[in-house]
This record gives C-alpha cells, sequence and structure tokens, in this order.
C-alpha cells in the first residue's frame, strides 16, 4: 500500500506521460499528450467524443501501443505491452461496457479475469470483504443476467479492486447510473481517494466532475487543450475548454395545443408484453399520450424496457390488440412498421449500426431502407417490379447531408464509415425529411459529440413545435431536461405518470427512475 | 501455440476482386503437387486435365452441358445465400424437378406437341419449388436448422428417384434395366447446334436466368430486401421486411431453378430417367455460387470452370487412369481456396506462441 503523500497529487507522481502521440494512418488520435496522476488525486480527463480519450487511456492501460512518448510509473520508465501487464503493475480500468457474462453468477465473472487461478468460495469471499469495505454491495452468487446496471458496475469495480491497482481508470461510469446510484458510486470513489488510491475519471459531464475531482486535463482534437482545477471553474467555462466554442443553447418557444384534428397524435393504451427472449424485459400496462407540439420524454437506466417499448411502438413487434397503440387517431396496434410509418409515424432506434442502418450497405441504401414504403413513387418506378430509382435516392440523400451538415470521406460511404454522430444526424435527418406527424427516438445522442448533439435536439424540437408529437427515449437527463415537455421514467417495463417539465428536478426524476412513486407530491400530475 | 484471426481495419478492394482468380491458381499448384505424389508428370496432368478437354470442338458441348445444370443451381444459391438461407439441399430438389417434370413423357407417353416441353419444364420447376418449401417451412414455422433439413432431405430424394425408377416407372420393355422408356421426340430439350454436337437449350436457359436473376439483386426492391435481410436481419425488420417470407422466396426460387436444371439435365442430356440422373451437380453448384461471389453474372463464368473440371476428371481417367473421382478432390480443392481467399481478404492470421503469451501476462 502506497503511504498518502498529499491529496492534491503534489510530490512524485504516480504515473507520468509525456509526449504521449498515437497516429492511425494519417490520423493523430493523440498528439503529444502529457498528464500526471499524484498519488491519491481524483483526476478527470475531459473532451468531447473523438478528443483521443480513449486511445490515451488505452495506451495507459496496455491496450494500444504509443506511436511515440514515454510513460513513467512510479518514477521508472514503463512499457505497458498489454493489458495483463497493465494489471501487474498496479492499473486497473473499469470499462464503460461491461464484460460480464449474464450466464454466470458474479463470482465466477470475477473468477475469469483473474489471471491465477483461485477457487471459488475464497473469491466469494474476497468479493463480499471488498463490497463491504468500499460500499459496494453485491451477492457473489447472483447470475449476472438478473442484476441492474448499478450491480453490473459493482462487480465490475470490485473485479478490478481484487487486484489491488494504486491507478484506478473509469471510463464514463455514470452514464449507466440514476442520480442516487451516481452518488453511492462518488462515496466509494472519495474512500479510494482516502487510502491513497489513484483514480482518472473519464466523463463528459461537467458537473459532476466539478463535485469529485481535484484536478482536470482537457483533450481537445487530440491535444491537451487546459489542465485546471475543476472546483475553481463553472460547468460553463469547462465546456467552453472542451468544445471551444460556445456551445448552441436549444431555443424552446411554448407549446400551442393544435385547434384542428385529433390533439393526441401517439397513444399507448394498456400495453403489456412477456418477455421475448432471456435477457428481455416484460412491459407492464404503459399508457402514455403525446399531444401536436410536444415532446415527451422517457428517462431510464438501460435495461429497463425502453428498447422493448420503441419495437413495440415502432410495430416491430405487433401487439395482442389494434387500440392498444393509435397513430393520428388510427388504430395500429395491428400494423407492421410500414403500415404506421404510412400512418405519418416515424423511427430512429438506438443502434444504429445493424438495426437503423445496414454498415456495409452505402447511405443511399441505407435511406431507401425506412423510406421505401412511404416514399415509393419518389425511390421506386416500373409498377410491380419496384426499380430503384438511384437519382432520386442521391438527390434526397444530397438534401440530408446538406440539412444536417453530415461529414463524410466519400461521395456515398457506407453506413460504417461515418462516425457515430455523422451516422446519427443522418439517420435523423433521413426521417425529418419526411416532416413526420409522430417521431419516435431512442437515445438520440448517444456517443455523439456535443455540437452534433446540440444540431440534433433544436431539430426534434424544431420538429415538435411545427405540430408533431415527438417521443424521446433517452439516458441522459440533461438532454431530457433540455428538450423536453413532459418527462416520464421507465424501470422494470413500468412507465411511470409523465410529469411537466416545470414540476421536474433531478432528485425526483431520480425517484422515478429508481421506481419510487412521486404522484403523491403536490405538484404531480400530468398535463 | 494458438492460431487466431484477427479482423482487418480496412479490406484491400484489389484482392476482393482477384481473390477467385488467386483461388484458381493455388487449385493450380495443390494439383500439380498432387499429380507429382501420384507420380504423374504435373504439367502434362495439368495439361490433361484444363487444356485438352478444350481442344476440339465436341467437348466444347460437353462443356455447356456440363454447365447448364451448375449455373441455374448456382443462381437460385445465390438468392438463398445472400439472404442467410443456407439451402445445402438442391441436389435433392434437382431430383425432384426431374422426377416430376418425367410425369408427361413416362406416365402419358401418347401426349405429344409443342406444348409437351413447356409443360415438363414448369412441372419440374413445380418439383423443385415443392420440395424446398419443407425445409422453408421447418425453418419459419418451428426454427429447425435449414442446413440438417435440406441436407437430409437429398438422401430422401435420390432413395425416392431409385424406388420409382426401379418399380412403377421402369419401362417394361427395358430387360429388367432400371430405367423408364425413352422420351418420345417431343419431350427432348432440342439441341442448340445439332450438327455439332449435343449441347442443348439447358444452357440458354441458365444464361437467362443469371440475367433475371442479377436484374432482380442489383435494380429492384426485392433484390434490396434479400441483401438487406441477409446482412442484418434486425435492420430488415426495421425496414418492414419479413424474415420468413424471404426465406420462403429465396428457397422457392431456388428450388425452381434447381428443378429446372433437373428436367433440362433429364430431358436434354439423358433421354430418360435412370437412378441416378446428377453427378452431384446440387453440391457442386454451392462450389460454383461462391466462386462466383454469388454474383450472377460472375456465376456464369464459375460455372463453366466447375464444368471443365468434370471434363478433365474424365479425361484423365482415359489419359492418365486417374479416377475420375480425382474430379471431386479438385472441386473440394477449389472451395477450400475459394473461402479461404475470402476469409484472409477480412481477417488476418495471427500465432500466438506459449512464449508471447507469457510476456503478455507479464510473467
Amino acid at each position: 500500500m502506497t503511504s498518502i503523500t498529499n491529496k492534491n497529487g503534489a510530490g512524485r507522481p504516480l504515473l507520468e506521460a509525456s509526449k504521449l502521440t498515437k497516429i492511425f494512418g494519417s490520423l493523430k488520435a493523440c498528439d503529444g499528450i502529457d498528464l500526471s496522476i499524484g498519488t491519491g488525486e481524483i483526476h478527470a480527463l475531459l473532451g468531447e467524443n473523438g478528443a483521443g480519450k480513449s486511445t490515451l487511456v488505452k495506451m495507459l492501460f496496455g491496450a494500444l501501443q504509443p506511436t511515440s512518448g514515454d510513460i513513467g510509473w512510479k518514477g521508472n520508465p514503463v512499457t505497458v505491452s498489454n493489458p495483463a501487464m497493465a494489471r501487474s503493475l498496479g492499473i486497473g480500468m473499469v470499462f464503460q461496457h461491461f464484460s460480464l457474462f449474464d450466464a454466470l453468477t458474479a463470482a465466477e465473472n470475477i473468477a475469469l479475469s483473474l489471471d491465477e487461478k483461485t477457487d471459488l468460495n475464497t473469491i466469494a469471499a474476497r468479493a463480499r470483504q471488498i463490497g463491504q469495505t468500499y460500499g459496494l454491495p453485491v451477492d457473489p452468487d447472483a447470475l449476472v443476467g438478473d442484476l441492474s446496471v448499478g450491480e453490473r458496475q459493482r462487480i465490475e469495480i470490485i473485479r478490478c479492486l481484487l487486484q489491488n491497482p494504486d491507478l484506478i481508470i473509469l471510463d464514463e461510469p455514470t452514464s449507466v447510473l440514476t442520480p442516487q446510484e451516481a452518488d453511492l458510486l462518488f462515496v466509494t470513489l472519495e474512500r479510494l481517494r482516502s487510502e491513497g488510491k489513484s483514480i482518472l475519471y473519464i466523463s463528459h459531464r461537467l458537473e459532476e466532475v466539478r463535485r469529485l475531482c481535484d484536478r482536470a486535463t482537457v483533450l481537445r482534437h487530440g491535444k491537451v487543450v487546459g489542465q485546471c482545477d475543476p472546483r475553481k471553474e463553472t460547468a460553463g467555462s469547462l465546456a467552453r475548454l472542451m468544445v471551444g466554442s460556445d456551445i448552441h443553447v436549444i431555443e424552446r418557444q411554448p407549446v400551442v395545443a393544435a385547434s384542428t384534428g385529433p390533439n393526441n397524435l401517439l397513444e399507448v393504451n394498456g400495453l403489456s408484453q412477456k418477455p421475448r427472449g432471456p435477457f428481455s424485459v416484460s412491459l407492464h400496462d404503459i399508457r402514455l399520450s403525446v399531444q401536436a407540439g410536444e415532446i415527451f420524454g422517457i428517462a431510464g437506466v438501460a435495461g429497463n424496457g425502453q428498447g422493448e417499448l420503441f419495437e413495440a411502438i415502432s410495430g416491430e413487434v405487433l401487439q395482442e390488440r389494434p387500440d392498444i397503440i393509435r397513430i393520428r387517431g388510427k388504430d395500429a396496434g395491428l400494423s407492421g412498421i410500414s403500415a404506421r410509418r404510412k400512418l405519418g409515424a416515424a423511427f430512429v432506434p438506438e443502434e444504429r449500426l445493424g438495426h437503423g442502418a445496414v454498415p456495409d450497405m452505402p447511405l443511399t441504401d441505407n435511406l431507401l431502407l425506412s423510406r421505401y414504403s412511404t416514399d415509393g413513387k419518389v425511390f421506386l418506378a416500373g409498377g410491380l417490379l419496384k426499380l430503384l430509382q438511384q437519382s432520386s435516392l442521391t438527390l434526397a440523400a444530397k438534401r440530408i447531408i446538406a440539412q444536417m451538415d453530415v461529414r463524410k470521406s466519400a461521395e456515398n460511404p457506407d453506413a460504417s464509415a461515418l462516425s457515430g454522430g455523422n451516422l446519427q444526424k443522418f439517420l435523423i435527418g433521413r426521417e425529418l425529411d419526411r416532416n413526420p406527424s409522430v417521431m419516435v427516438v431512442n437515445q438520440p445522442t448517444w456517443g455523439v459529440d456535443a455540437g452534433a448533439a446540440a444540431h440534433i435536439r433544436q431539430a426534434l424540437v424544431d420538429l415538435a413545435r411545427g405540430g408533431s408529437a415527438v417521443i424521446v427515449i433517452s439516458q441522459d437527463l440533461d438532454e431530457l431536461f433540455e428538450i423536453s415537455d413532459r418527462i416520464a421514467a421507465m424501470v422494470h417495463g413500468r412507465l411511470s405518470e409523465a410529469v411537466p417539465i416545470e414540476a421536474m428536478n433531478m432528485e425526483r426524476v431520480g425517484l422515478m427512475m429508481g421506481g419510487a412513486d412521486t404522484s403523491n407530491q403536490p405538484s404531480a400530475g400530468a398535463a | 501455440m494458438r492460431v487466431e484471426l484477427v479482423k482487418r481495419p480496412q479490406h484491400s478492394a484489389l484482392f476482393s476482386a482477384l481473390s477467385p482468380f488467386i483461388a484458381l491458381f493455388l487449385t493450380l499448384i495443390a494439383g500439380a503437387i498432387l499429380f507429382s505424389i501420384l507420380g504423374k508428370n504435373p504439367v502434362s496432368a495439368l495439361y490433361y486435365y484444363f487444356v485438352e478437354p478444350l481442344t476440339e470442338v465436341w467437348s466444347w458441348h460437353e462443356l455447356l452441358v456440363k454447365a447448364a445444370p451448375l449455373i441455374l443451381i448456382a443462381v437460385g444459391l445465390s438468392v438463398c445465400f445472400l439472404s442467410n438461407n443456407w439451402n445445402i439441399g438442391a441436389e435433392g430438389q434437382l431430383i425432384m424437378g426431374g422426377i416430376a417434370g418425367s410425369i408427361l413423357p413416362v406416365v402419358f407417353p401418347d401426349f405429344q406437341g409443342w406444348y409437351v416441353l413447356p409443360v415438363m419444364l414448369l412441372l419440374g420447376m413445380a418439383g423443385g419449388m415443392a420440395y424446398a418449401t419443407i425445409p422453408a417451412f421447418l425453418k419459419v414455422r418451428f426454427n429447425t436448422n435449414e442446413i440438417l433439413t435440406s441436407l437430409m432431405l437429398v438422401y430422401v430424394a435420390q432413395l425416392f428417384l431409385d424406388w420409382i425408377v426401379r418399380g412403377p416407372w421402369r419401362n417394361p420393355q427395358g430387360f429388367n434395366f432400371p430405367e423408364t422408356v425413352q422420351f418420345n421426340d417431343s419431350a427432348i430439350l432440342p439441341a442448340i447446334w445439332a450438327d455439332s454436337g449435343r449441347a442443348h437449350w439447358g444452357f440458354i436457359l441458365a444464361v437467362v436466368a443469371a440475367l433475371l436473376v442479377w436484374f432482380m439483386l442489383s435494380r429492384t426492391l426485392s433484390g434490396f430486401e434479400v441483401k438487406v435481410l441477409g446482412r442484418s436481419a434486425r435492420a430488415g425488420r426495421f425496414a418492414g421486411f419479413s424474415a420468413g417470407r424471404l426465406t420462403f422466396f429465396a428457397f422457392l426460387v431456388s428450388g425452381a431453378l434447381a428443378g429446372l436444371a433437373g428436367i433440362a439435365e433429364v430431358s436434354g442430356a439423358v433421354g430418360q430417367l435412370r437412378t441416378s440422373i446428377s453427378p452431384g451437380y446440387g453440391f457442386t453448384a454451392i462450389i460454383v455460387a461462391f466462386l462466383g461471389r454469388l454474383n450472377p453474372l460472375g456465376i456464369v463464368a464459375a460455372g463453366l470452370v466447375l464444368a471443365l473440371s468434370y471434363l478433365g476428371g474424365e479425361a484423365a481417367q482415359v489419359s492418365l487412369g486417374i479416377s475420375e473421382k480425382s474430379a471431386r478432390i479438385f472441386q473440394g480443392i477449389i472451395l477450400f481456396f475459394v473461402l479461404a481467399s475470402d476469409t484472409l481478404i477480412y481477417y488476418r492470421i495471427r500465432f500466438v506462441t506459449r512464449h508471447s503469451d507469457a510476456a503478455a501476462k507479464g510473467a
């Protein structure tokens, strides 16, 4: 155990990287990065998607080899040739996407990652003990498939702590947690810090960085653009450092109820559904209605049935009765996704590659994917032969690309060749181009950089204010607060009452995401 | 030591295009090694195998006779394979097509006229389609593995053909040979150039089928549906395409073309039904489909190449005294190299030795 030198990381640094550079082809993912992490400090690594955070961390953890530059560890130069070596040095990492097997127990999952052979009972006992010490309660005998995302993260952290590391790297740890779960995590991290462990904390959530971290290093386009004490900064000044300019502020006019036509453009009336696979969530009596002009936000931690709800509304999965889903006043519960599109609905799923788009098909083909049924007159010719009209597809793709500012490297690249943010802009633009009256989007800005995310959010707000009904399912609470008019939360396949944004706050949405009933609060009630 | 396949970040477009040719070249080298082990001069052996059959006009005709069923079947299989439906039972669908198409000339030999041949071809396609419906239905309804069911149905079809030719359909005047009556003239698929050889209209049908399917795959919404569902079932569902319907479509198309190949072979090349009507065309067509990169136009070329391996096998038997089964070996080697080249375009091989593994553990 290293002795505590200084809470703010002065003295000899634990890890010191100098001039770390990684070049992929012609792209400098990391360009001469200097980073020093002191003993017993929580060091934030800030930056947008594509700023080079992951590349830097992968080099520290040995998953990538730097093109040039040096890493010093406890004062000695080291070459971290692979993750196993990083672990033996004392560097542990908790990834954003967990690498756990659903069908194994927590203890079995931990055993798999240990380099030496240890018997399961010993592991379970040590896991329990570490869990108690650091406030990470987990049942080592529970099947991972049955655990919540927060509990799975605890297993990953325990797995990491079992190696007794001096430096723990956490990649976006709160992106999958409710605010309350995140608070528990912070207690654990502060405890680790008080024992002299160092933590490299990767995040783009500025508030929690300001609350938790001692120092911050900010990356932009692969370079260090600033080092600061986040507690002395504001969220705004940190954001400016990260993005390099002021972030576009979403403009929201108040909702004006439509005076004519059916007011509720989308209704879900008592949707229940059995789980469709071993790791799928069942849905219980979900009711919601969305008016013209409003954005209905659905909060919730991943894996609480959001994906299942999306597939039920989109018609990828049909309902038992026609009136369970009503689109623009017409029963649609037994209609497939094409028929629902023809009623005026549009859908953007969470997964871009392999659900919203076919990875190895060009953008024009991916445009046709969701538009052939509604825009057959433009994109198909030859009557029953249904010949593809490449020229009109190319024109429409160009229009969307210009409208949404999609950046691409080739004339008509494969979907997989676009970055996540640019592909998402294209997929949202593909639906907006139809001017749909109902739009359902699942995780609209997941993994999208701040500039593109603002663009997407503004487009959704504009669509709603133009008289459409929009549902946004998101794990990003800041996003929901920014654009929603009402917010409901999903937990264990149930949807809470919707609360108007004026009566909503972080604490309340956190309780709703945790399954607590908040409807007896004085300000409750749906609009 | 452990061998791992690691996905390449980018794949070379040049090598993707060259891959079938590299595979053929490697096949020739492997063949040369094989012949020298057998004690034959590899150069003259390869000459007899791959060049000599092309030096005579009649053997060009034979090439087209062999290529016709291979192309017909492989074109249908390309629709199956592109849509992720692994129909391995084209041989059985060919046999059932041959039997169904023979109903008219065998059971009703008195029907004669211009209409007989079209009806036979349609019945042949119907027979292949009906037989292909079985694995499609089992897959869609019960989620069975179509590779197993379609393959097992091949043996059922072979035994059914054996029984019907030895039993109810045996020629009463045939001295107890297991054969049906000879088809009458109006039931024979005519030769294309009757005075120079026996290449029949089956080859024309094959080229027409290849063009039609190529057009369907590259220009129409149906072809788009095949490619989308084959690459990503989930994106296909999001597009509103039905995977089950496409499974039926793919099996029906490939069954119809295999059945057409069967009746064309029986009516054009044999002239009667026998206990065996195909030297494994339905299986060799799988190689043709992959060598042609699942592109119907490429399949026409690949069909001619594989047809040559059949001719070469016969030639090698005569001039070198090697079993004609050596053709099967060549076909196997081609498939091996085609698949290997395609794999190595997308992946590279990494050897993990115990030594480097230990270093990796930081020990």
